[in-house]
């Protein structure tokens, strides 16, 4: 009898210690995560679903996502902030990403879009060779590790009004919402990612995190076209430092913004063309608020 | 069947009764409310809290020029009173009795520091953050986003308020990203509560009477309970003392 008990209790133990390499930082465990195996996606007329991304997780995202989804994959040792943000912890129901306010989900479409664009400057693939069913149904299967689906719903979109033509006007104007908003503080006066606050920023797990830096040729994470742009200061970009300014910058002030922020970025542009006849200065920091 | 009908009719008085004492107590309970009051003291010297240097944001520094601004993790008064300190009932209160409290407070950017630092708030209670400085802030409360859900919006000179309820009892801590020594906290609870002032005095009021634990929330030093009972229309004292960490 004792010695039985000996054996279980060595058995037991063994397997205890086995098990703590695999332990994780992952606060929702797979029982909770497969009861909302029934996970749909709608991006357009496709419908996606969760079973049917299983393997295609398996095989294309696990190694930098995490069998829990929680962005411990093999491959996030490797990666070191601020230069290689870590993969995405899906299971926090924090998305950077969106075309929804400030503490609300994206849309299918948002996370349809962010798996086809990948992030420029880390790890994340452009995934758009893959079937758009496959990245439907991927969709469906980064909605199911969090339990935030299942009681609320994606924000409602923002609204964009349609773009306006470019003009010195519109960039100049664009130079004074940069001013007001103070988004060099971060971003530096030339865009170059060296405000006086950018050396001390920390994204929301704590770990240190670069502002976008427009002059070194990078593209913005959440897409580089007008639009984008202005989604991304228009909504924020949560888990991050980037607010949103929906509150404080006007639908016709943001495509100024826009504008002036296209004559930072290396990339060839209109609004290059325009600045440099303009021969804009730099905003001035030490200038009092309003006055540049 | 003599026996059986009496004790039908027994049973349905007792619950006829027993209901109605249980509605018409808490009526009677609303008009009988007392209050927790109380002081919470620092036991020992105030720790040295550290200065602040905002030299990276010249309209701080300037602000701070005559009055330096040092860390808030322990605001001691004159007499030992610990400041910021939340109390709340954390045991015993009945369901009925947590109506949410209908005041809108004020949590302002100032000077480049949070006033007030702490924020004490009741679960869906709604606040306003404003921002009375000529430099920008963003607001940034950091939940765990498994109970609630965070939001991040930028606060320039002039800016509008923004308004916002916590859904959950959480101890959410705010940030600017801008200016990173600005640190405040949002201590959401459920059912009535107080904050220390620099005296270190609270009064808890709209406390129905019975028997409950009162739990103490310092940022740095932890939490503390005590048990009172409060009687109908009374205050019941609970005092604490803190040792620094």
């Amino acid at each position: 009898m004792r010695t039985r008990l000996r054996n279980w209790s060595l058995l037991l133990g063994a397997a205890a210690v086995l098990a703590l390499p695999t332990a994780s930082r992952a606060q929702l465990s797979t029982y909770d995560i497969e009861t909302r195996i029934g996970a749909e996606s709608h991006v357009g007329n496709i419908t996606g679903h969760t079973k049917d991304a299983a393997l295609p997780y398996r095989r294309y995202c696990v190694g930098c996502h995490g069998p829990l989804g929680d962005g411990n994959g093999e491959n996030t040792p490797w990666m070191e902030p601020p230069m290689y943000q870590k993969p995405r912890d899906f299971q926090l129901g924090v998305f950077k990403c969106r075309s929804t306010p400030t503490g609300t989900l994206p849309t299918d479409q948002d996370l349809f879009d962010a798996i086809t664009r990948g992030f420029d400057r880390s790890n994340m693939p452009q995934w758009n060779t893959l079937s758009k069913q496959e990245r439907a149904d991927l969709v469906a299967w980064v909605k199911h590790f969090s339990p935030r689906w299942a009681t609320e719903k994606p924000g409602t979109p923002i609204t964009i009004p349609p773009e306006p033509e470019v003009t010195p006007e519109r960039i100049k104007a664009g130079r004074d919402v940069f001013a007001k908003v103070q988004c060099w503080k971060c971003h530096g006066v030339q865009g170059m990612a060296n405000g006086p606050s950018a050396s001390t920023l920390t994204d929301d797990l704590g770990r240190p995190i670069a502002p976008f830096n427009f002059t070194d040729g990078s593209r913005p994470k959440c897409g580089d076209t007008d639009r984008d742009i202005y989604r991304i200061f228009m909504t924020g970009l949560d888990g991050t430092p980037m607010p949103s300014f929906a509150d404080n910058i006007k639908p016709d002030e943001a495509w100024d913004l826009v504008f002036y922020l296209r004559t930072f970025m290396s990339q060839h542009s209109k609004e290059k063309e325009m600045a440099k006849q303009l021969a804009l200065k730099p905003v001035d920091p030490n200038a009092p608020v309003g006055q540049q | 069947m003599k026996k059986r009908y009496n004790l039908v009719a027994v049973l349905s008085t007792v619950v006829l009764v027993c209901c109605g004492a249980l509605i018409l107590g808490q009526k009677v309970n609303a008009a009988g409310e007392g209050k927790i009051t109380g002081t919470v003291k620092l036991d020992g010297a105030a720790p040295h809290m550290k200065g602040i240097d905002m030299s990276k944001d010249p309209y701080c520094s300037k602000a701070h020029a005559t009055d330096p601004a040092h860390l808030e993790t322990y605001v001691v008064g004159a007499s030992g009173g610990l400041e910021n300190v939340v109390l709340y009932i954390s045991d015993g209160l009945p369901a009925s009795a947590a109506t949410e409290a209908s005041t809108v407070p004020v949590f302002d950017q100032k000077n480049c520091m949070y006033t007030p630092h702490v924020l004490a708030l009741d679960t869906n209670q709604k606040f306003k953050v404003v921002t009375s400085d000529q430099t920008a802030h963003n607001i940034h409360p950091l939940p765990n986003p498994m109970i609630n859900v965070g939001w991040n919006q930028s606060q320039p000179p002039g800016a509008p308020p923004v308004e916002k309820s916590w859904k959950n009892v959480e101890v959410i801590p705010v940030q600017c990203n801008i200016h990173p020594w600005m640190h405040g906290w949002f201590v959401v609870v459920k059912g009535p509560y107080a904050t220390t002032d620099d005296k270190g005095s609270y009064t808890i009021e709209n406390v129905p009477p019975g028997s409950y634990t009162v739990t103490a929330w310092q940022e740095a030093a932890g939490t503390q309970t005590q048990k009172v009972t409060v009687a109908a229309g009374a205050s019941a004292t609970a005092d604490f003392s803190f040792k620094a960490k």
